[in-house]
């Protein structure tokens, strides 16, 4: 009796399990239904990102992710050309400044349509800066005006509390001709007009949000930074919907886009904070694409069919001596010795992506001002032993700062090379003292130099070579614990040059100088790794992880 | 009855109370801030202080201590650092995934559980009994977050049965009520919908049920072989009660009630395998918001979530306890 009823319940339960399997697969089937038409125009394309965006003005963050999405929904006045790291026309066709570097001024493109159907002219432009330019009360912290106040600094009025220098005199417009003018010149012109928190948004948009505030450092974004509805740009795609719950922003073609329109209808934007999570949705076929790939998954994914195009690099990994911290450092000996006891080539060799390279000097090679005559110090750990000996630091004990919680597209596995470098600087003398940290304790702890060695990095925000070197050596900082005058005024000379060829020809002379004095040993640079699915044409990928989503497509059958 | 709740609901205020502080002290003593996340990596110290200074970090800690109360006090939780968006916005938007996930998790474990173990304690000692502890033991041993990966490389990588992530599939149209896909879907007709959520939750629920489902299989076996000893059972036996009587009746409802307590108990663990396995599967819920907040220092959600969820724990806990009286007609509320 029992016997029957076990066998009828394990047959209910067998019946059960296959009519969900059924159920779920012909859920799969549908999901992956592409239709008969053009899947361009049929098919979502989905890139999978590692956290969602913030906002959708912009303006209010410094998060790569939020200027993923907000890239392909507004335009700059300039831009990159695809694929690379000049900086070409955006909604500007021309521009130039005068010879002082104090005034800008751009042509703008003619025909260009806000997604409202509004015009571009130069009244637009200068409404955009205009508005940056006044912001009032908590929208002058630096939590929502970071960027602003670097390149361009202080405001119409500063709130009590905010020191920052005002840059931006004022923007004038003339039909299509705008004109901006600076106080004074700075090497962040004119990459600075190319960066997506400076985005022109329609004058429409700028009405409708006039009265939306933000009331303190910590109060949330107005209604109108989180989904459709308001806020129009003049990129090839248009806001379509941002689901919070599942972090999913879908974009639609703007049809009247003014350059070529996107070759895919639906573009969508999904998270997958998990690395793995993100690979193995791609090799699912949940997702098309997606970035930030961990090195050690490149090579299967490529032996599986899947394409992991290979991007110039455009960042720099670095391990600093702080000299402050470990009054031994201030010895140039001793810090060459440390730079011929590293075997940078194991780390790009074993652990960076494809297109890695060892750093010669405090930029990457893409970049205008790099020098091909700085000092480098090749691999010699039987020099470095000497030179340690003869320092006398033999055995001397250091503290070695390396992050635990996270990586950087500069960083990728980052223990990783913590150990290769430990083992290095053991090998020739040195006495390691591991200090693993947080990204949250390690940023104070580098900014405070309470580590003698540590490693960090830097990604550009767009060509040029100050935007590297001027964010570490423009002024004495306990990050590095030295000082050296001919360095910082060689930075503040380069910032205040505003001939592109002549500020390249200071910066090359910068680096010789810097890597003379060695703060820090510049490890590598490594371009982060882009994945796409087998069946997909991606876009021409970005040094500087600006990839225009306009020109991906599903490669035809 | 209603005083009871009402006295269980009262409780909840020195132990919200006592959690609060525990929380507001513990998240500060942990080294590091907001500000390191919030702003870009070239940041200066000066720039970092100044936002800790804006954000009223810099406040005595009692008085920051005093606004968080002041603030809960009117149910508002502030404002998430990381999304910029009002707390509880982001609670509401997050928990129907987790709520769904949990459900789906609690069914797959009762629905297999209690029959496993009331089956494998009326077989004592045959194969199916030896199968079931060894499984039970195996679905414990397991680390949830192994699990989910390799149900996931089986049936959605190499199989390609069942969807490897998310909720629906990204881009699926769909009316929103509730916030529950399956439920709203059911509710509007959207009936494919409804298929492809349940294809969706199959894996993660799967992986997420598989402490539950072990716990329940254990604790119901023990407790019907305990219940199939007693005097009473016999005595209706051989009154000649009908088999089926007997055992619905007499046994299986008399060993429900530690397994309904164990159900109870098994929220806080569902909650706190839903951090990984909605990691795992890109779920969008509560457990993977809140380890984001960890990683970014974002006081405001991590004790925002963390209160809303003790309150949910304890809510779900009190509807367990009133459950008894349907179980056994001693238990009476007073």
């Amino acid at each position: 009796m029992l016997q029957s009823r076990v066998t009828r319940l394990g047959r209910t339960a067998l019946i059960g399990i296959v009519g969900a399997l059924a159920v779920s697969l012909a859920g799969c089937e549908s999901e992956r239904d592409t239709g008969d038409g053009d899947r361009n125009e049929t098919e979502p394309f989905v890139f999978g990102v590692p956290t969602d965006a913030r906002t959708l003005d912009p303006i209010f963050t410094t998060d790569g992710e939020t200027f993923r999405v907000t890239r392909q929904i507004y335009d700059t006045l300039l831009d990159h050309e695809p694929g690379g790291k000049e900086i070409v026309g955006g909604l500007a066709e021309d521009w130039e400044s005068s010879d002082d570097g104090l005034e800008w001024t751009f042509q703008l493109r003619e025909g260009v349509t806000f997604h409202d159907g509004e015009e571009l002219d130069g009244e637009a432009v200068c409404a955009n800066f205009d508005r940056w330019h006044n912001f009032e009360g908590a929208y002058q912290d630096t939590n929502f005006t970071y960027y602003w106040q670097n390149m361009f600094g202080g405001f119409a009025e500063n709130e009590e509390g905010v020191d920052t220098e005002e840059k931006f005199r004022s923007c004038t417009a003339d039909g299509l001709t705008v004109t901006i003018e600076v106080a004074e010149p700075s090497a962040s012109y004119p990459g600075a007009f190319s960066m997506a928190t400076f985005a022109i948004l329609s004058p429409g948009s700028l009405e409708q949000i006039e009265d939306d505030e933000i009331t303190s450092a910590d109060s949330a974004f107005p209604d109108y930074t989180q989904g459709e509805g308001v806020l129009a740009g003049t990129g090839p795609y248009q806001i379509s919907g941002w689901d919070h719950g599942s972090q999913e922003i879908t974009l639609e073609r703007f049809d009247d886009y003014w350059g070529d329109n996107a070759k895919v209808k639906t573009l969508i934007f999904k998270t997958i904070s998990e690395e793995t999570a993100r690979r193995q949705a791609l090799e699912a076929g949940d997702i098309h694409g997606y970035d930030l790939a961990a090195p050690g998954d490149v090579e299967p994914l490529k032996e599986n069919g899947f394409q992991v195009p290979t991007r110039d690099v455009f960042n720099i990994l670095y391990l600093a001596f702080q000299q402050e911290t470990t009054p031994e450092f201030a010895d140039l000996e001793v810090r060459q010795a440390m730079a011929h006891a590293v075997d940078r080539q194991r780390i790009v060799d074993t652990i960076l992506p494809e297109g890695g390279e060892v750093a010669s000097q405090f930029m990457p090679p893409t970049v205008d001002g790099w020098s091909e005559d700085v000092t480098t110090y090749d691999y010699d750990p039987e020099l470095a032993e000497e030179m340690i000996s003869d320092a006398g630091v033999d055995g001397l004990t250091v503290d070695f700062c390396y992050v635990t919680d996270t990586s950087r597209p500069y960083m990728p596995a980052v223990r990783d090379i913590f150990e290769i470098i430990s083992s290095d600087l053991e090998e020739v003398g040195l006495s390691i003292d591991p200090k693993p940290m947080e990204w949250d304790q390690y940023i104070p702890a580098t900014n405070s130099g309470q580590c003698s060695l540590y490693l960090l990095g830097w990604t550009g925000d767009f060509n040029e070579g100050y935007n590297f070197l001027g964010t570490w050596f423009d002024r004495p900082s306990d990050e590095w614990g030295f000082e050296n005058d001919e360095i910082f005024d060689l930075m503040s000379e380069i910032d205040r040059t505003p001939d592109p060829e002549e500020r390249a020809g200071k910066l090359a002379e910068a680096n010789e100088v810097i890597m003379d004095f060695l703060p820090g040993l510049p490890i590598s640079s490594s371009p982060p790794a882009i994945a796409f699915a087998p069946d997909v044409e991606p876009m021409d990928v970005s040094p500087l992880t600006q990839e225009v989503f306009a020109d991906v497509s599903f490669a035809e059958e | 009855m209603f005083r009871y709740i009402l006295k269980r609901l009262l409780q909840l205020i020195p132990a919200l109370f006592g959690l609060s502080i525990l929380l507001f002290f513990w998240l500060r003593l942990l080294p590091g801030g907001p500000e390191n996340t919030l702003l870009p990596d070239d940041a200066s110290a000066q720039q970092r202080e100044a936002l800790r200074e804006s954000l009223g970090l810099n406040e005595p800690i009692i008085v920051q201590y005093g606004l968080f109360l002041k603030r809960l006090g009117e149910f508002d939780f502030g404002n998430s650092l990381q999304t910029g968006r009002p707390v509880m916005e982001e609670f509401t938007t997050r928990f129907p995934a987790t709520a769904e996930l949990a459900i789906a998790a609690m069914l797959i474990a009762v629905c297999v559980g209690i029959p496993l173990g009331y089956f494998a304690a009326r077989k004592r000692g045959s194969f199916l009994d030896s199968s079931a502890v060894a499984g039970s033991l195996l679905g414990i041993c397991i680390p949830v977050f192994f699990l989910a990966a390799m149900l996931k490389v089986v049936f959605a990588e190499k199989l390609g049965w069942l969807p490897s992530a998310f909720r629906l599939g990204a881009g699926a149209r769909f009316t929103e009520i509730t916030g529950f896909r399956v439920l709203d879907s059911v509710l509007t007709g959207e009936f494919d919908v409804t298929v492809s959520a349940l294809g969706h939750l199959i894996l993660p629920g799967l992986a997420l049920s598989s402490i539950p489902l072990a716990v329940i299989t254990r604790m119901t076996r023990a407790s019907v072989l305990e219940v199939l000893g007693q005097d009473y059972v016999r005595t209706a036996e051989s009154k000649g009660l009908q088999p089926t009587v007997v055992r619905t009746r007499h046994v299986l409802r008399n060993a429900m009630l530690p397994v309904i307590t164990a159900i109870g108990l098994l929220t806080g663990s569902l909650l706190a395998g839903a951090v990984l396995t909605e990691s795992v599967f890109a779920f969008g819920g509560i457990g993977s918001f809140i380890y984001e907040s960890t990683q970014q220092r974002d006081y405001p959600a991590i004790l925002g979530f963390l209160m809303l969820i003790a309150i949910i724990y304890v809510v779900v806990n009190l509807l367990v306890d009133l459950s008894y009286t349907l179980f056994d007609p001693r238990v009476r509320v007073r």
